[in-house]
């Protein structure tokens, strides 16, 4: 128990302490929102799992492009 | 496949993995060099030493920060822009970057925190440990994404289910220790190096041009110019070994990187050259306007044999019998017979006709090799495209020369001479930044533009790796990404200056 306020206190201390630090973690939110909710939703919404509900719709799908030019 | 639309896949995946390149390569190197520094404090007890390695961390922290997730992008692409692809390779990638995951989360995640955080908090033999472990952790993140790379170029360890049209791996060991991985990740990780030494001795002569933080940086230039030499050294060797497996594994690549179209014994080495524009596989225009060939040395290089043959772009297409090169329209045939083998094995399983399923599963296996070639439309649409492979190569290596020589007179000045009397050499160095960004991606453009058209290496072309999608939707995406890291580059570059610019006494860490 001890050991995991220790571990707690480290990372708060740690992060209150921060400098340049703070600036950097912004950027990182900012980033992965970007990245997670726009990219994610918007920008790569379509993949093979969110087309095809079944497996064998997957491997219908990828295996008429591996033999459509025969 | 929509030509149009392949190539707008092609630049997008393109765009980001080189925007993803310009962080990954500081990270790698710069972990150790602080590592050095923290270790010599550890020794020492010196302050002088602490100070210097909380400065050159925080550089580490703000690019590690800036970097971070920026790969993610690329496996998002991977699922909607090369679906097939996805689909196609299985667990080949899978398994390698779930290694990764977990690997990136624990070890760098946690000791990334008691390397910023643990400071005075920590004993300083656990906090220069946790430092190493960031330094080594970060590196074993890159061996497995290389490994999955090193599978694309030459795939091993895995069978072809034409049950799931997937490939599946049977043997890990394989996968790993190719011998085309194991060169791709020395020779990649050492790039790393050299640039973190270049961005090292770089920083510290702009100090010394300034005149100012002199000691620190003087004291910096030499662990610089130490690591970037030894590692300049290594990254020669595994050059070599990477230019040697590309000859036995991508022979076309060796040909379209040296611009070599007929194949010879005794070959030599294109040192510098133009290549001639008028040249295509089908004339016999000269290759180059001006070349400076080193004799016997692509052959040295290639085969490690000077009397070696090494074949050349119209072998590799049109076939030598002399040499035993089969020719692509062979290949191609081949290919179209693997091509067919599943469909009749699909068929077969539909119709539960025991005969065919056993003949197709059979000559499948056969041609699977050259499964690839069957999407080939014709011969010459194998061959890479030669000047960006020639020019890329060639520049890569004529950098990577300089910085060797660079970093030796770096150490020596620093070392026996007072190196603030050399203003143009450390203007030289300060400038060279740039140029180890240049080199290192030059590296990979020799290594992917070098492979077209295959997204793995003879089993699947790029037109066929690429899912069908509006291509103005990827057009549209390209530019979101080019904005947002461009973004995230100018972020980096002024955090990073202003940092800079604070220099090792601040307390803004």
């Amino acid at each position: 128990m001890l050991n995991l306020k220790n571990i707690y206190s480290f990372y708060i201390n740690g992060f209150k302490n921060m400098t340049i630090g703070k600036t950097l973690w912004k950027l990182i939110l900012i980033k992965l929102l970007v990245i997670f909710l726009f990219l994610n939703y918007f920008v790569h919404d379509k993949s093979l799992k969110t087309e095809y509900k079944t497996y064998d719709e997957k491997v219908d799908f990828v295996y008429k492009n591996l033999t459509k030019d025969n | 496949m929509e030509e149009h639309l392949v190539d707008w896949s092609r630049a997008q995946f393109a765009l980001t993995a080189m925007y993803h390149w310009i962080f990954v390569p500081l990270t790698l190197g710069l972990g150790f060099i602080v590592a050095i520094m923290e270790s010599i404090y550890v020794k020492t007890n010196d302050e002088f030493w602490k100070k210097t390695t909380k400065f050159w961390m925080g550089l580490f922290a703000i690019n590690f920060a800036i970097g971070v997730a920026t790969g993610i992008i690329m496996e998002f692409e991977f699922g909607t822009n090369w679906a097939n692809y996805s689909w196609f390779v299985g667990d080949i990638f899978g398994a390698p970057l779930a290694v990764e995951g977990i690997l990136a989360f624990f070890m760098e995640s946690t000791f990334f925190a008691v390397m910023f955080f643990g400071w005075d908090k920590v004993s300083k033999g656990f906090h220069l440990l946790s430092t190493w472990l960031v330094a080594v952790g970060s590196n074993l993140s890159a061996l497995w994404i290389l490994v999955a790379n090193g599978w694309m170029q030459y795939p091993v360890g895995m069978t072809f289910n034409p049950d799931t049209v997937r490939n599946e791996m049977n043997n890990f060991w394989d996968v790993l220790f190719s011998p085309v991985a194991v060169s791709k990740f020395l020779h990649t990780i050492a790039s790393g190096y050299v640039l973190a030494s270049l961005f090292v001795i770089g920083i510290s002569a702009w100090y010394l041009l300034k005149k100012r933080d002199i000691l620190f940086a003087k004291r910096s230039i030499v662990i610089g110019a130490t690591f970037g030499l030894i590692t300049s050294l290594f990254l020669i060797l595994s050059g070599d070994e990477s230019a040697h497996q590309v000859a036995l594994k991508q022979p076309m690549k060796l040909a379209a990187i040296e611009g070599l179209y007929e194949g010879t014994t005794d070959a030599g080495i294109v040192a510098m050259g133009i290549l001639n524009p008028k040249k295509t596989i089908s004339n016999d225009e000269e290759s180059f306007l001006l070349e400076v060939t080193a004799p016997y040395a692509l052959s040295l290089l290639g085969y490690h044999d000077i009397h070696a043959f090494v074949p050349g772009i119209k072998d590799l297409v049109y076939g030598n019998e002399e040499m035993g090169i089969i020719s692509t329209q062979e290949k191609m045939q081949k290919g179209k017979l693997a091509v067919q083998a599943l469909e009749d094995y699909k068929e077969a399983k539909k119709t539960k006709d025991e005969v065919q399923l056993i003949q197709s599963k059979s000559i499948l296996d056969e041609n699977m090799k050259y499964f690839g070639y069957g999407h080939i439309k014709k011969a010459e649409d194998v061959v890479p495209p030669v000047v960006i492979s020639f020019y890329s190569f060639h520049l890569m290596v004529a950098l990577g020369s300089w910085f060797t020589l660079l970093f030796a007179m770096v150490l020596f000045f620093a070392t026996k001479r007072d190196i603030l009397n050399y203003p143009l050499l450390l203007k030289s160095a300060l400038w060279s930044i740039p140029l180890g960004y240049i080199a290192s991606e030059a590296g990979w453009v020799v290594a992917e533009v070098g492979r077209q058209p295959w997204a793995i290496q003879d089993l699947m072309p790029v037109g066929i790796a690429a899912t069908k999608i509006a291509s103005t939707n990827v057009m549209i995406s390209f530019f979101i990404f080019a904005t947002l890291f461009t973004v995230l580059l100018i972020a980096e570059v002024k955090i990073m200056t202003k940092q800079i610019g604070l220099g090792p006494e601040s307390k803004e860490h």
